[in-house]
């Protein structure tokens, strides 16, 4: 088991490394100035701010200054921002987006197991139309939409109740969190929903299940020991991508109700092409989905115990 | 041998079974799910944003605000945007500040005089900074030199030009005492020009002079302006707190000398963020004193019976051609087929409809003034009118000038806002039925544009320019061939001339009239096909009086506001 997770550790710091170098030539050929702004710069004004930057300095030097700094767990200074470190912006506002992002994925993946084995119970019956009707709903209708809408209806809710029942946008406290936690999380409900409802069905028609219910087990024992364990095992292992993605991915739904996430700066730091944060939200962003990953591998072991023996 | 045999469960009963384990799991995770939410909020509380009072808040006499973007930093020397000017010119004061008209009136300064060689200020007394001390004379003198620092970096040096050396000392040729700024004494600051500057009043209302104390800017250690308490305020609120990206909060500041101004104990910007739907949302909600409406909301608006307001932010947008040579836009013929082929007010009116714009007739926008009236009253520009016959006589002339057979496509660059792309597709059109013209539109992200526009790989150019003080120069000095901004690289003696006049004569008149001059040449001459000048509608509490939206200065204002009682 050990020596499993330190090979796995040692692939995800190359992987960092690939994507931290990537990212660097990429953003560095990406067309476009970090430094044009709408009034221009005489040659003499820009010739400063490159030297502030270091960016006077040819790319391969530019590059080396920016891993030894990475190595150290220094990003530099924001072009935009220009007295904020982007450890200061990662630290400050990372927690936020992980809030939102671990509210949300705890809403998906309850609701995508609960509703997928509801489903698969209830299989071609009327609860099985209703909330897969649903379910096509929340993975074909993008996020900006039910983010917009659902704002909405909170409007018209609280001005028919007279008071607000839900702030209708800000962060700070729990009934701040509740609705942009579930429109963030419902696309991957969705998406969980029906994994786990064919993973389910696959389940039920198994042989052993058969088997139980032939030695006459109690029927909440089959469901639960039986169907439901080895059901959830595809749902857990999309869950640990779907984390990162919900908490990295979440820069339409901060926008819409002004929640002080990182994902704006990500998104607004490629828009003004501030080289630092770039590079300081994707390497970062990587090495947490990286993270992530192993993390799904190594709780996989010991959900199935039959993976740890490989 | 005797026994039961136990029923083989049907279908139907373990489903039913299984369905009731479910639902006690459903509870389960539900419980689990409270829980954990709880112990969330707990550890998020810190990192909060503001909560607030809602919009109006009479018992504490505060209001409830949002701004559209996070300012990067505060420091007044280096900042460059609209959202750091917006909240510098509520806690900060230069030597001039503006009245509710937009007038100048005295700041920090009680009186001023300009000369032809330079300037005299003379500070108030019981001007102070939010730790009690005097604001003196000093304090500009630093700012100033700081700004014109080469190892500062301030995008925005250009603006002060106008003073002796400062172009020089950005070059990095002479050291930063040379900067033609000293204070006689504590309260007298003197100012040396380079060349003649009467419109140096207006400049100095502008947010790259405001001032900054030395022995408090030494103690920031490089965070000077990052947060809250990394900045010294005299302005009428004091900005007390300052949670990245989420909120602020403006405090009245006790120290501040004019009684009229800063009539509200608190302003708590409590959401910051661009999406205007949002912010509907929460002005709807009356969690906002105030929100900008764009076209699709007017009829909602309009039903509920608000009272909607607009006004001009100053900027004009304008189709700018590529002048350098090669090019078919440099051929003049070719511009004035284009020119009257096109109407801006079928834009604004038919294509746009913001009910906020309004179609521009000339490159000085309506509000500009001139020598003691409106500078469009006394001098209007030429009336435009379309004639699609005399275009077409120009575009043959243009043709047969240039020797091609049939017209290349011609390269429209534009940003990639909806307003832009669909000033794009309509112009794409418009050359199309009118002129027979191929146009290629070439979409780009904002900081791609620029490139393009300053490397000249464009025919034609979706652009635009806002004020940055309060006079015809900020935009009539705007082709002249040493503008760096002049990205069409525009290039005529008559023009250079007219905007020397423009930058040093002393007599208004005469000054009034080289840039009536100017706003001639670049009819007749064809530099910039005006389109429109921006407005926004806006929508503010029935509760709150005195808000002002500014054209010069910040964009909103509310140093003037209060509650009404």
């Amino acid at each position: 088991m050990w020596s499993f997770i330190l090979k796995r550790l040692v692939q995800g710091v190359i992987t960092v490394w690939f994507i931290a170098t990537a990212t660097f030539f990429a953003m560095h050929n990406v067309p476009g100035d970090p430094l044009l702004n709408d009034r221009a710069m005489t040659a003499a004004i820009r010739a400063n701010v490159e030297a502030k930057y270091g960016l006077d300095k040819p790319i391969s030097e530019q590059y080396v200054i920016y891993l030894g700094n990475l190595v150290q767990g220094d990003f530099g200074i924001s072009f935009t921002q220009e007295n904020r470190e982007v450890n200061d912006i990662i630290r400050e506002h990372f927690p936020v987006s992980a809030t939102l992002g671990i509210l949300a994925v705890l809403f998906a993946a309850a609701g995508g197991v609960l509703w997928g084995a509801l489903t698969a119970l209830y299989r071609n019956r009327m609860p099985d139309y209703v909330i897969m009707f649903f379910v096509i709903l929340g993975i074909s209708v993008p996020s900006f939409v039910i983010a917009a809408v659902s704002q909405l209806m909170l409007v018209g809710v609280n001005s028919a109740l007279g008071a607000t029942l839900l702030p209708v946008a800000g962060w700070g406290t729990l009934s701040h969190m509740l609705l942009p936690a579930l429109v963030l999380g419902l696309g991957t409900m969705a998406y969980l929903t029906r994994l786990m409802r064919s993973s389910m069905l696959e389940v039920i028609g198994s042989d052993y299940v058969r088997t139980a219910k032939a030695k006459g087990l109690p029927a909440a024992r089959i469901f639960t020991k039986h169907q439901l364990r080895n059901a959830i095992l595809p749902v857990i292992t999309v869950l640990g991508p779907s984390i990162a993605a919900i908490t990295t991915g979440g820069f339409v739904v901060e926008l819409v109700f002004a929640i002080p996430g990182l994902g704006r700066y990500f998104v607004q730091a490629v828009q003004q092409l501030d080289y630092t944060v770039i590079m300081g939200t994707t390497v970062f962003y990587g090495a947490f989905l990286v993270f992530m990953v192993i993390v799904v591998d190594v709780l996989y072991g010991f959900i199935d115990p039959r993976v740890r023996m490989q | 041998m005797s026994g039961t045999i136990k029923p083989v469960l049907s279908d139907d009963n373990f489903t039913r079974s299984a369905g009731k384990q479910l639902g006690l799991y459903a509870l389960l995770a539900l419980g689990i799910l409270a829980g954990l939410m709880t112990l969330l909020s707990f550890l998020a509380s810190g990192s909060g944003g503001g909560t607030s009072g809602g919009a109006i808040d009479i018992e504490n006499n505060s209001i409830t605000i949002t701004l559209r973007q996070e300012p990067p930093q505060l420091d007044s020397g280096r900042s460059t945007d609209a959202a750091s000017f917006g909240v510098l010119g509520h806690v900060m004061e230069g030597l001039l500040s503006y009245d509710r008209a937009g007038q100048l009136i005295p700041g920090v300064a009680e009186r001023w005089e300009i000369r032809e060689d330079g300037a005299t200020f003379w500070l108030r007394d019981n001007a102070f900074w939010s730790d009690g001390k005097p604001v003196t004379a000093h304090d500009f003198v630093f700012a100033w030199r700081r700004v014109v620092d080469p190892a500062t970096g301030s995008q925005y040096a250009f603006i002060t030009y106008p003073i002796k050396n400062a172009e020089a000392i950005t070059n990095g040729d002479l050291p930063i005492q040379t900067l033609g700024v000293s204070a006689a004494n504590d309260k007298q600051l003197e100012v040396i020009f380079e060349q003649a500057t009467p419109y140096f009043d207006k400049l100095v209302a502008f947010i790259t002079f405001l001032p900054a104390r030395e022995d408090f800017f030494e103690s920031t250690n490089g965070r000077y302006a990052a947060d809250a308490d990394m900045l010294l305020y005299n302005g009428p609120y004091l900005l007390t707190e300052w949670v990245h990206g989420a909120s602020m909060r403006w405090t009245k500041n006790p120290y501040y000398w004019n009684d009229e101004k800063g009539f509200l104990d608190e302003i708590n910007v409590a959401y910051i963020t661009t999406d205007v739907n949002a912010k509907l949302n929460l002005f709807k909600d009356a969690q906002i004193a105030d929100t900008d409406l764009v076209a699709p909301m007017l009829p909602e608006a309009m039903e509920r019976r608000w009272h909607i307001d607009r006004f001009m932010d100053g900027t004009v947008f304008f189709l700018e051609f590529n002048h350098r040579e090669g090019r078919i836009t440099k051929n003049k013929n070719f511009r004035r087929a284009l020119q009257l082929a096109q109407d801006p007010s079928e834009l604004v009116y038919k294509v746009l409809k913001e009910a906020a714009y309004i179609p521009a007739e000339s490159l000085f926008p309506s509000w500009i003034q001139g020598a003691g009236d409106l500078f469009r009253k006394q001098h209007p520009p030429i009336k435009h009118q379309m004639n699609i016959e005399k275009a077409r006589e120009h575009l043959e002339l243009a043709r047969r000038e240039l020797g091609f057979d049939t017209w290349p496509p011609i390269v429209l660059l534009t940003g990639d806002t909806p307003v832009s792309t669909l000033s794009a597709e309509y112009y794409q059109e418009l050359f199309k039925r009118n002129l027979g013209l191929e146009v290629r539109i070439d979409l780009q992200t904002f900081k791609q544009r620029l490139a393009k526009m300053t490397s000249g790989e464009f025919d034609i150019v979706l652009s635009g320019w806002g004020p940055d003080y309060d006079d015809a120069l900020t935009f009539g000095d705007l082709f002249s061939s040493w503008n760096l901004n002049n990205r069409g690289r525009y290039d005529s003696a008559e023009m250079d001339g007219y905007v020397r006049i423009a930058q040093s004569e002393l007599d208004p008149v005469k000054r009034m009239q080289a840039f009536a001059e100017i706003q001639r040449l670049s009819y007749e001459d064809v530099v910039v096909l005006p389109m429109y000048e921006r407005g926004w509608s806006f929508v503010v509490d029935p509760r709150l009086d005195g808000l002002i939206r500014r054209t010069v200065g910040p964009e909103v204002d509310y140093t003037y506001a209060s509650i009404k009682k």
